[in-house]
């Protein structure tokens, strides 16, 4: 008997033998309407949709949303704060004239809160996930020490043009517990990059938190015919100023090791933008430096509510590869830059999301809240 | 006297000492252990064993809720729930760790859709993920009179009418004869052990549904094997079952079984999977015909008065009703499978005193209690349940 419980395919068979006995009318007659649906119409029974009784949270999720707060001071890092914490190293100059950028790294296990209540044991570059954005500029001299002070032998495989020595993978950069390897390379080309751990197993490496932004600004002295767009790429210039600049990396977290995303955000913290939009001032444009660095799904993607954008395939261009699109798709280490305004709009929440409905609804849901002249 | 009492007292204050001694010490080692913790090296690192079991579902206009039973090495939390691959909000009551073996309700305001499948996701602190599946949504019956009404019906006709149409073959049992009697009572031990086959089966199917720390299966076979003893040895305080008497116990048998078959349909009802309909009760109200023959059957030689063939139809067939009340709104695996194991003990007592009867009545009738038609009639009870069952099982 338990059987028939279980299976919704006994409903076609038992009705198929009660149309051979001379169909039911009579018997259904005699027992009412339990048998039947409590209410015809085919939106069902859940008479109305409750609203969600969380005060701390926007309306715009209707109760689709995880429920509390991730408490950023425990985790080390507020995805708030990973929008616009560029690390520009030590700067300093090489006897040649090149800028010399130094920066210091170290691979820690941790484990960290990237959905209320929902802990993952994470390895870290720096404690936080995804790793500190490295902002430098075009011809800079980077030099990274990279300490591994986590449970595996880990690496940082920039991408960008640098010598095999360099390439961060098993062989060539690869420092084992306890160990330390420094990159050093030039800064090329200037664009939206990314560095993440190549030891093997890879998806293991990648997915449990080693990666992050790395960001080579454009010398607008080697773009003379693109000097403004340049400058205005160019970290703290008078043109670059007036920009809203944010790193969004996109990923997902499996938490329960079966090779399926239970989270998805950006900056890994699920529904952290929703939860608390980014404010941004309308009268300023907007850049945003995405990366996709999330495992297990081929491709990620964002799309932006009641507004378009330009698009810069890799960041490796100062004029964009897509205009005037609302969605832009990213396969695994894909990157771009996405630039718009809201000038002309009123202000309001603006929502940007994966438009995967299924990453969307766990977790990387975001909003934009448009104001004139924030504080 | 007074000296063998005190002899006893003292007897007694010795075997008392001596069971201390080594709860004593047992409580001694335990506590160095857990101090000591000796295998600490061995677990270390190891995030706890989690599970969580899914008891109850009930879908309503506030949404759905489920009824949730922890059974961890550690106390464990709910982080998030998902409904179809969304984070949903939800609240818990009592909110906070679940320790092992407790249960909690969780309500999440979703907007389910008649007659769809929904699949449910608890996402634990640790990431762990336990998966719910809601084959068919619909509406958890409510409790207002017409609602338990209706489902009373559906006992009615699961249980009571089926016994009571089946006692009314008693007349042709009496004029059959001697033959007549012996397949009768050959019928019926043929359909109870049908039944207790099936009842076993499914309090084990449940139990295998219940939070793992409760230990159903094992649960299901001892509580089985003690209702069985605990029958036997009321029953036999005055010899032998027979006539009204057996009648009764046999009743008492049927009735926990019905019971159970009522908690079944009931939780079925509630659950959606039964919006099968009339066509199923019917089903059952055949297959449970052949109920009444064997209740009726020890009482061929006898003339009992009317009320008891009405007592002992109410008590084989009224726990169908209580059984899909209580099925329909507070179903939980573990009382169902231990309902089951009561029925499947109540019956093995029946089959054992109906076959006592059979083989004493071949006795006095000077013929091998294995005759022909004793065969024919445990082949027809079996065989008689086993095709009416097509009709409700797939």
């Amino acid at each position: 008997m338990q059987t028939w419980l279980k299976h919704p395919m006994t409903r076609r068979l038992l009705l198929g033998a009660g149309a051979l006995i001379g169909g039911s009318s009579a018997a259904r007659l005699a027992l009412g309407q339990v048998a039947s649906p409590p209410q015809s119409s085919s939106a069902g029974g859940f008479a109305q949709h409750p609203r969600s009784a969380s005060a701390a949270t926007h309306n715009t999720h209707d109760g689709m949303i995880t429920v509390g707060e991730v408490n950023s001071a425990r985790n080390g890092f507020d995805p708030h704060e990973i929008l616009t914490d560029w690390d520009t190293g030590i700067a300093s100059r090489l006897p040649n004239g090149q800028v010399l950028r130094e920066f210091d790294v170290v691979a820690v296990d941790k484990e960290i809160e990237i959905a209320p209540g929902l802990f993952f044991p994470a390895w870290t570059y720096n404690g936080r996930v995804p790793g500190p954005t490295l902002r430098v500029t075009e011809g800079d001299r980077v030099r990274i020490r990279f300490q591994n002070a986590g449970s595996h032998p880990h690496t940082m495989h920039f991408h960008g043009i640098h010598p095999a020595r360099m390439d961060g993978v098993p062989g060539a950069g690869e420092a084992r517990p306890g160990e330390e390897f420094v990159y050093e390379f030039d800064a090329h080309p200037f664009g939206c990059h990314l560095y993440h751990c190549h030891a093997v197993p890879l998806k293991r490496h990648i997915h449990k938190g080693l990666y992050g932004a790395f960001i080579i600004d454009p010398d607008p002295a080697r773009h003379p015919e693109q000097e403004a767009q340049a400058r205005s790429r160019l970290l703290e210039t008078s043109e670059n100023r007036r920009w809203q600049e944010f790193v969004l990396v996109m990923n997902g977290f499996d938490t329960n090791f079966d090779e399926e995303n239970e989270i998805y955000a950006v900056n890994s913290i699920a529904h952290a933008y929703s939860k608390r939009p980014i404010v941004v001032d309308r009268s300023r444009p907007i850049r945003l430096y995405l990366i996709n660095m999330t495992e297990f799904d081929p491709i990620n993607s964002l799309h932006l509510h009641a507004n378009f954008f330009e698009y810069y395939d890799h960041g490796t261009s100062l004029t964009p590869t897509l205009r005037m699109v609302d969605t832009v798709m990213q396969c695994q280490g894909q990157r771009g830059i996405l630039e718009m305004t809201f000038q002309e709009h009123e202000p309001g929440l603006y929502m940007f999301h994966a438009h995967q409905s299924e990453f969307a609804e766990l977790g990387w849901m975001s909003l934009f809240d448009v104001q004139d002249q924030p504080t | 006297m007074f000296k063998t009492s005190r002899h006893k007292a003292s007897a007694m204050t010795r075997v008392i000492l001596w069971m201390g001694l080594p709860i004593l010490l047992f409580t001694a080692v335990a506590a160095g252990f857990l101090a000591l913790d000796p295998l600490r090296s061995l677990t270390s690192g190891v995030p706890p064993v989690e599970a969580l079991t899914i008891e109850r579902t009930v879908l309503d206009g506030e949404g759905i809720a489920l009824a949730v039973r922890a059974g961890g090495s550690e106390a464990m939390r709910i982080a998030q729930v998902q409904v179809d691959g969304a984070y949903w909000a939800f609240t818990q009551d009592p909110p906070g760790a679940l320790d092992r073996l407790q249960s909690a309700r969780l309500q999440i305001n979703y907007p389910w859709v008649q007659g769809e499948t929904h699949h449910l996701t608890l996402v634990t602190s640790s990431g762990l993920t336990f998966e719910h599946t809601i084959d068919v949504a619909t509406a958890t019956p409510t409790t207002s009179t017409g609602m338990i009404a209706k489902l009373g019906l559906i006992g009615v006709f699961v249980g009571v009418v089926p016994v009571a149409l089946g006692m009314l073959f008693y007349p042709a049992l009496r004029v059959g004869g001697g033959r007549a009697f012996q397949f009768a009572l050959a019928l019926t031990v043929g359909l109870l052990a049908f039944l207790l086959v099936d009842t076993l089966q499914e309090a084990l199917e449940l139990s295998s549904e219940t939070a793992p720390g409760l230990h159903g299966g094992v649960l299901v076979w001892l509580v089985a094997a003690t209702t069985f003893a605990a029958l036997m040895a009321v029953g036999r305080r005055g010899g032998s079952l027979e006539g009204t008497a057996l009648a009764a116990a046999i009743a008492l048998g049927i009735g926990l079984h019905n019971f159970g078959e009522g908690l079944a349909i009931g939780s079925a009802f509630a659950t959606g999977s039964a919006a099968l309909g009339s066509f199923l009760v019917l089903g059952f109200t055949l297959h449970n015909l052949t109920e009444g023959i064997g209740i009726v059957a020890p009482m061929v030689r006898r003339r009992p008065s009317l009320w008891v063939f009405a007592a002992l139809a109410a008590l084989a067939g009224l726990p169908a009703i209580a059984g899909v009340w209580l099925g329909s709104y507070a179903f939980s695996p573990h009382w169902a499978a231990l309902a089951f194991a009561v029925g499947a003990g109540a019956i093995l007592q029946v089959i054992v005193e109906v076959g006592g009867l059979l083989v004493r009545h071949g006795q006095r009738e000077g013929h091998p209690w294995l005759s022909g038609a004793a065969l024919a009639g445990a082949g027809s009870g079996t065989a008689v349940m086993y095709v009416t069952a097509l009709l409700v099982q797939v």
